[in-house]
């Protein structure tokens, strides 16, 4: 008889990312559409069931120079002073392919609570022999609390960009 | 030493924010010293085509002089609600290339005055929204100085306490932000 058996546990161990194969990214809506942008610089890891992050905001990537000068600049990430961003679990809830992971997140020296949500695969083993874990998570964040306030109106008078910003990271993590 | 620049926005040889300029070098903490500014009157109109390296000598100065401070002190007027021409011009010139431009990380602080009741505000609100968009670490520094004429004395020196206050409390958020890493991370 085979049985398959809802997962509920999150993989022990430690678990390191292959940034090839893992991205971090941000969307938000701007104007009349959705505006985004990858950071290139990170590394993730998940070790006795903390999940832990960081990313140098330098290699923040977007489509124009002069908007990456800008978004580098005080009014945003403030580069100089805060190079960079994390995020340290408090608590991951697994059920299934579902997972919710808990923690704090620090951008611009600014910290506050944060609830990643998405799906996690395998592990598995690859064509390699190594064991990967794939977790897909995002999270929507008011950036205001996080000390970046810039606006423009919109000849409506609306602001040109919102506050909310998704953020996401697909990472695969490789068993160590 | 933390050496401040200061930049007038007006041209004119009375300049009540001129004035505000040398009030504030005379207001300096210990240890700082402020440098005044005098080469808004070279600078040429913007032209792309002349923005090239090195740039025109009169622009090349100007960035030499905001390179070389540790912060900026701008003192604007208001002209027809907004900044005036010179003063914009030449923050477009000091702006270019965007991404390397001299006012990027700079501590600045814009204060100004005007002869009505209130004194420049919106002139330097907008002056904050270009350097910001520069890359200018722009501080909360608010001094709007109305009716400025009643303000100085027969010397045209700033002879109000006030406003000399506000200066001191101008210079001391630049020196509070030139100060190193404020925080690791």
């Amino acid at each position: 008889m085979s049985t398959t058996l809802e997962q509920t546990a999150v993989p022990t161990g430690t678990w390191q990312a292959d940034t090839v194969h893992s991205g971090l990214s941000f969307e938000v809506p701007y104007a009349v559409a959705t505006f985004g942008g990858e950071v290139t610089d990170f590394d993730a890891a998940l070790a006795d069931g903390t999940l832990t992050g960081s990313a140098r905001v330098a290699s923040l990537k977007v489509k124009d120079e002069a908007l990456q000068a800008h978004l580098a600049s005080p009014e945003f990430f403030d580069v100089e002073r805060h190079p960079e961003l994390r995020f340290v679990s408090s608590e991951i809830r697994r059920d299934g392919d579902s997972i919710e992971i808990d923690g704090e997140l620090t951008i611009k020296g600014i910290t506050r609570p944060a609830t990643l949500r998405g799906t996690i695969a395998g592990p598995a083993v690859d064509h390699f022999g190594a064991t990967r874990l794939g977790l897909a998570l995002q999270t929507t964040i008011d950036r205001t609390a996080f000390g970046m306030s810039w606006n423009m109106p919109l000849p409506n008078g609306q602001p040109a960009l919102s506050d909310e910003v998704t953020l996401k990271a697909d990472l695969t993590l490789v068993e160590q | 030493m933390i050496r401040v620049l200061g930049i007038s926005g007006s041209l004119r040889s009375g300049s009540h924010n001129t004035a505000l300029l040398r009030a504030a070098a005379e207001e300096a903490p210990a240890g700082v010293t402020l440098e005044l500014w005098d080469g808004l009157r070279a600078i040429p109109p913007y032209d792309a085509d002349e923005d090239v390296v090195p740039g025109p000598p009169p622009v090349e100065q100007l960035r030499a002089a905001v390179r070389e401070a540790d912060a900026v002190l701008i003192a604007t007027p208001e002209y027809n609600s907004s900044i005036p021409g010179a003063l914009k011009n030449a923050l477009d010139w000091a702006s270019r290339p965007l991404a390397t431009n001299v006012f990027r990380n700079k501590p600045v602080a814009v204060v100004g005055s005007s002869t009505g009741a209130f004194g420049a505000v919106w002139s330097q609100a907008e002056t904050r929204k270009v350097l910001g968009a520069m890359g200018a670490r722009v501080v909360d520094a608010e001094l709007a100085v109305g009716h400025v004429e009643e303000k100085l004395d027969a010397h045209g020196r700033v002879a109000d306490d006030d406003v000399r206050a506000g200066l001191r409390e101008a210079l001391e958020l630049l020196v509070a932000e030139t100060a190193p890493a404020l925080v690791a991370a």
